[in-house]
């Protein structure tokens, strides 16, 4: 049935109500009480479903977010920058990765990295030790460029002696090559 | 490891002729190469021994030293001892070929030591020209044999031997095994100074022939330390902020220059050889290292690539009056000076091999000193004739040494683990 008006709901009601009451406590007559065929009461629909009213909302203080330095896929996975013979510059390829992580540092404050600069195997040992350092203090200039603190990062190098890959050719060569980003 | 009981340089004595490329299935490899051999040959017979048997083969540490040196080629003498005291038939000496005869005898005495007596003779001028007796421990014995082959060198070729010196060098045995090892020069009696599970670097000789200085990553970071060989004694002289490294004595043993990353980018500093305070002599804002004294300690040479590249420069000891020493190709490191100071000897890349360089200081005039193509760490003898040094071959570390007129080569090779920054030590006194 379609109600008009709130009014004729509420009469409704009431004379739903009345008829309720009247029912209540005595057992129902046989005989229907006079009621308007055309507008009879329906029932009352029911009442739109709420909240169970026995569920419970967890509420987090700290929502927890997947820290990205442990997604393997994340941007910040990639630890290593890679170089040429003799050169300590950053070269296009790697400016993704060290804005990467020099943005992570600029807002992460309390994580602190070593820079680790290495070199390939040919060449003076001593002038290779000097070479990874520039590799890694190369690096870090990029990554304070970016909004890292100078006392967040460290550099040191090893020179050649402690090569990734121990071939003798060019593919090993290029590996050893590289400054390594290490959190600690 | 290296056995003690026994040279681990297979000396062998190989027949050596003239543009011929002798090999070994053992360690030595001796090559000759050069317009004409003007070797000088020699017969040592073997030497006659009285008592008992002798520890080591006194003849053959004397015949293998002279014929290492490239300079001596060795005329048969057959399987018969001649003692010292025969008397020499100089003219059939002369016709089998040779210029010049040693003949000797040791004998064991009752106390256990050997009493070591030789004879060098000239067969052109048909004269002896010099003898000696040596009483010896047995330990001593090699130490001896060397002095003679030293005595014979120098009264042949007016220059001082250097069969009596001793060398030391790193050897890598794995990944997290080290060791910083003594030997003589012809690379019998190896001893273990230091054992490291971190890379040890840059060995470098006291002129006292007793302390090296060298660099330690033990901490986790190069750290410069002097070590007293007799005693196992030492300590870090250099452990300042960053890196430490690249040890350079005085020939007065005074002083010593290292190269530091204390202030910025690796400089050159000069300290007390006791410790306290560098004073710095670099400050190009370019790497700066490598730091090696002239022999009349008045001047420095380096390696700095201030220019673009990495090249050979010389400075005064206040670091000042810079003057860059190499301008062929783009990559010149590791200078060293020989003890006369005429010779530079660097490494040198150049169509894509590293190969030690000489530069005759006078002339301007360079030569290729190896046949190796990923040369490392020349290291003079202290009569300034050979260079030790380090490549690889077939993938391993090993030493090899040049004659400095470019004429000879060898190769040494260690029975295991890759061998390298090779250091000669001074003449002992």
């Amino acid at each position: 049935m379609i109600y008009r008006t709130q009014l004729q709901q509420l009469f409704v009601f009431s004379a739903a109500l009345a008829v309720l009451v009247g029912c209540a406590s005595t057992p129902l007559e046989e005989k229907a009480a006079p009621v308007a065929e055309k507008s009879a009461p329906a029932p009352m629909p029911a009442p739109t479903p709420g909240p169970d009213a026995r569920a419970v909302q967890r509420v987090d203080t700290a929502p927890k977010e997947i820290d990205p330095l442990a997604d393997p896929n994340g941007t910040l996975a990639k630890r290593s920058v890679f170089f040429e013979f003799d050169r300590f510059d950053v070269r296009g390829e790697f400016q993704p990765l060290v804005e990467a992580h020099g943005r992570y540092l600029a807002t992460q404050k309390q994580r602190h990295i070593v820079i680790e600069g290495n070199a390939d195997e040919r060449g003076s040992r001593e002038y290779n030790l000097a070479l990874g350092q520039k590799r890694a203090d190369a690096v870090k200039s990029r990554l304070t460029l970016l909004g890292a603190t100078d006392q967040q990062i460290e550099t040191i190098s090893y020179g050649e002696e402690r090569p990734r890959t121990n071939g003798h050719d060019e593919a090993a060569w290029a590996q050893n090559r590289r400054a390594d980003i290490v959190y600690k | 490891m290296f056995r003690t009981d026994s040279s681990w340089w297979v000396s062998c004595v190989l027949a050596l002729g003239l543009f011929v490329h002798a090999q070994t299935q053992a360690q030595l490899r001796v090559e000759v190469t050069g317009v004409g051999s003007n070797q000088l040959p020699i017969a040592v017979p073997k030497f006659q021994v009285d008592g008992g048997q002798v520890p080591q083969e006194v003849d053959e540490i004397i015949r293998a030293d002279l014929v290492r040196s490239g300079i001596f080629k060795l005329v048969d003498t057959g399987n018969t001892p001649i003692p010292e005291s025969a008397r020499v038939d100089l003219p059939d000496w002369k016709s089998k070929g040779a210029d010049a005869v040693v003949v000797g005898s040791v004998a064991r005495q009752a106390d256990g030591r050997f009493d070591i007596r030789f004879r060098l003779y000239d067969a052109v001028k048909q004269q002896q020209i010099d003898g000696l007796s040596y009483l010896s421990s047995v330990a001593e014995l090699r130490l001896n044999s060397h002095r003679i082959a030293d005595r014979i060198y120098e009264k042949l070729t007016g220059v001082r031997g250097v069969f009596a010196t001793r060398i030391a060098y790193v050897v890598q045995l794995s990944k997290t095994s080290f060791e910083l090892q003594v030997s003589d020069a012809d690379g019998a009696n190896p001893q273990t100074a230091l054992r490291s599970r971190e890379p040890i670097m840059s060995p470098s000789w006291a002129p006292d022939g007793v302390r090296l200085a060298y660099v330690s990553f033990e901490t986790a970071k190069p750290v410069v330390y002097i070590h007293t060989l007799t005693t196992g004694e030492r300590r870090p002289i250099a452990n300042f902020r960053g890196s430490n490294s690249a040890p350079a004595w005085s020939p007065d043993g005074k002083s010593m220059a290292v190269a530091l990353t204390r202030d910025g980018p690796t400089s050159i500093y000069l300290m007390n050889s006791d410790g306290g305070s560098p004073k710095r002599l670099t400050n190009s804002g370019a790497i700066d290292t490598e730091p090696h004294f002239a022999a009349d300690g008045k001047s420095i040479y380096f390696t700095s690539d201030r220019g673009g590249g990495p090249q050979i420069y010389r400075m005064d000891l206040a670091g000042g009056n810079v003057q860059r020493v190499t301008f062929t190709g783009d990559y010149n490191v590791t200078p060293r000076l020989s003890p006369d100071g005429r010779m530079l000897v660097y490494v040198s890349r150049r169509n894509n091999k590293f190969q030690v360089q000489s530069l005759d200081l006078g002339s301007g005039q360079e030569v290729a000193l190896t046949d190796t193509t990923l040369d490392e760490s020349p290291s003079f003898a202290p009569n300034g004739r050979l260079l030790l040094y380090a490549t690889e071959v077939n993938g391993r570390g090993v030493l090899a040494s040049a004659s400095t007129d470019a004429r000879v080569r060898t190769r040494l090779t260690g029975p295991t683990g890759d061998v390298r920054e090779p250091t000669w030590g001074p003449f002992i006194k």
